[in-house]
């Protein structure tokens, strides 16, 4: 079942298979599906060191308020059992700082940057946009309403299908229409195909999911709480089946809309189950604490992995463990190689893809 | 600039409680200086700790036949650093580093004393050897709990002009903590600045100590840590800058060596309400 389609010196690194790895958000076009996550990269600078930024699909930053924030008291972190549990706060500079002092590095870097925010009610949101809106260096803006440490959970707007909705089309009303604005979702919902049908209603272009789930770890020593901030979120490995089964049941429902796949991301092994259940990229997040340089050996992983599954291209597996069950796989990978032969030109990614997302 | 590199053990010793291991790491002992730290993974493939080990470089040793190698020590608190105490000679582990901020070295030839809790000595020999070649004279403070959570004693006699020992049972040296000997090694060698690292509440005391007389401090400080590279935002403590503001900065890349006057010891913990972008009210 596996035939390797030819490595070759693809996008300058030697032992890179040959598949076309680029992936679409709307309009926007990405060279490769694997970015940093918000919250894990800090304002991209910090990893500048351990991998180069400008090759992977783009650096989320961390999630920015429109004022600068202490964030909470610590102990913010303790580790778990192939995780860890959070409570930073949103601690930041504030929108204008970051504008001022974040985004232009990021912009003579050549990093495509996501820029995350996340704000107190509707109309902070707004605000936040309309800062934004007329920054240039920006090629999406991911809509954090789902960061479960802020001091009054009943401000956590993506337990809530209407403020949920709220906020987003605020947000999308004032960001110019070509820079896709994507929600970043909670799973701690009973439905969260309901609230991803609401934000995509309200205008959302995407959706990243999934963001950290609360939780509590205990100090056997101290007889208290672990955490200053008493909860936190929990993020890495531990909550990866949680987050393949929110992008499978939203891919499911609605397989048109891009999915951005997060949580506990740490090989291309892992970022495949996501695109197989319909992501069309992924972001990698508390494993860059473990491995800075991960995302860039992510996306070589991921297209190694893909080549040998018959893949030529990075959007023909997107949701391709949804196919029917009668559906043999060797049809498919019979298919991939035919339409190589179809394009003519073997496997050169170069060549313009005439559509996008398959599956 | 930090790299990430695969490192080979050399091996493994105890030292007293704790233990010391010798690593090659590419790159790193040629870049590290003191107070600079390392970031291990720890457990192995496919384990379930995910996040890095960080600990001072104790030593390093750029000659020799396996290039640059380094020293760091470390005591097993849990099952990451009982997994480094198993290590093999030849095994390999990923490091991430120099990385944070070295200890500032004084331009004149002044009188420097080094004040370390039980392992914090571990940065304090590589600190000691170049206070030494600018021609500053260099005095220890060791300090524990009892004799066998000293560490160092050895290197320390060695490399200074006098080694004073505290223990708090009295085991080894003078019965007390490092803070009731500092006051009159300050005031009796003229000492300029006061070096320290070791647990938050003695770098609290002895940073208090030199301000009160007269010398100036630069301390270490001992932080959780998720990332270790700026990142994760974990390793956070209230800190007043060159404004007079206090920020929550992280103690990974704005530390982990700190001005001692500068730290707001007893918010440690806390976010004061005067803090940089503090809800109002602070956090507790």
């Amino acid at each position: 079942m596996t035939a390797v389609i030819g490595y070759g010196p693809v996008g300058g690194e030697p032992g890179e298979p040959r598949i076309d790895m680029k992936t679409w958000i709307g309009d926007w076009v990405l060279p490769s599906p694997v970015m940093t996550a918000s919250g894990c990269s800090a304002s991209g600078k910090e990893l500048d060191p351990f991998l180069d930024l400008t090759r992977i699909g783009a650096v989320v930053t961390k999630s920015v308020m429109l004022a600068p924030r202490s964030g909470r008291a610590t102990p913010r972190m303790a580790e778990t059992p192939s995780g860890m549990l959070n409570s930073i706060g949103l601690q930041g500079p504030g929108i204008e700082a970051f504008v001022e002092k974040d985004l232009p590095w990021l912009r003579e870097r050549g990093v495509r940057a996501v820029v995350s925010i996340a704000g107190g009610s509707v109309e902070e949101y707004g605000k936040l946009a309309q800062v934004l809106r007329y920054c240039e260096e920006i090629s999406a803006v991911e809509v954090n309403i789902s960061c479960p440490n802020v001091a009054d959970r009943g401000q956590v707007f993506a337990c809530d299908a209407k403020l949920a909705a709220d906020v987003v089309s605020n947000v999308r009303r004032i960001i110019p229409s070509e820079i896709p604005v994507i929600a970043k979702l909670s799973p701690d919902v009973t439905d969260i195909v309901g609230i991803a049908y609401s934000v995509v209603k309200a205008g959302a272009t995407g959706l990243s999911l999934i963001n950290t789930t609360l939780g509590m770890v205990v100090d056997t020593e101290t007889l208290r709480p672990a955490l200053a901030g008493v909860t936190g979120g929990l993020s890495g490995p531990a909550i990866r089946p949680i987050a393949v089964r929110c992008v499978w049941q939203v891919h499911e429902a609605m397989p048109d809309i891009p999915i951005i796949g997060i949580g506990g991301i740490g090989s291309g092994l892992d970022a495949l189950q996501f695109i197989l259940a319909g992501a069309s990229a992924v972001q990698v997040g508390t494993m860059t604490f473990n491995d800075p340089s991960s995302p860039q050996r992510v996306h070589t992983e991921l297209a190694r992995a893909l080549a040998e599954r018959g893949f030529g291209r990075f959007t023909d597996a997107i949701g391709y463990a949804h196919r029917p069950h009668d559906e043999p796989l060797s049809e498919f990978v019979a298919d991939a190689w035919a339409e190589d032969d179809r394009a003519g030109e073997g496997s050169d990614p170069a060549r313009p893809l005439s559509s996008g997302a398959a599956g | 600039m930090p790299v990430q590199v695969r490192g080979e053990v050399l091996g493994v010793r105890r030292a007293g409680q704790y233990h010391v291991l010798t690593l090659t790491a590419p790159g790193i002992p040629e870049l590290a200086r003191p107070g600079h730290f390392v970031g291990i993974s720890v457990g192995g493939e496919g384990t379930g700790m995910i996040l890095r080990r960080s600990f001072s470089i104790h030593k390093v040793a750029d000659r020799g036949p396996y290039g640059g190698t380094l020293d760091i020590a470390f005591a097993v608190h849990g099952k990451g650093t009982a997994w480094m105490a198993g290590l093999d000679r030849h095994d390999s582990v990923d490091i991430v580093g120099p990385l944070g901020r070295p200890f500032a070295l004084p331009r004149e030839p002044v009188s420097c004393v080094l004040v370390a809790g039980g392992y914090g000595s571990a940065p304090m020999f590589m600190l000691a050897e170049q206070l030494r070649e600018r021609g500053c004279r260099v005095d220890f403070v060791l300090g524990a709990s009892t004799e066998d959570k000293l560490f160092g004693v050895l290197d320390a006699k060695r490399m200074a002009s006098t080694l004073t020992v505290t223990t708090e049972d009295g085991s080894l040296g003078e019965k007390g903590r490092v803070t009731d000997v500092l006051p009159e090694i300050i005031e009796r060698l003229g000492s300029s600045v006061v070096y320290a690292c070791g647990p938050m509440s003695m770098l609290a005391a002895v940073a208090d100590t030199a301000a009160a007389h007269g010398a100036y401090s630069q301390c270490a400080v001992e932080e959780a840590m998720a990332c270790g590279i700026g990142v994760c935002m974990t390793c956070v403590l209230p800190v007043i800058g060159d404004d007079g503001v206090t920020r929550m900065l992280r103690s990974c890349i704005d530390g982990p060596v700190f001005r001692g006057d500068r730290v707001r010891w007893a918010d440690v913990g806390t976010v004061p309400a005067d803090t940089w972008g503090a809800p109002a009210g602070g956090h507790r």
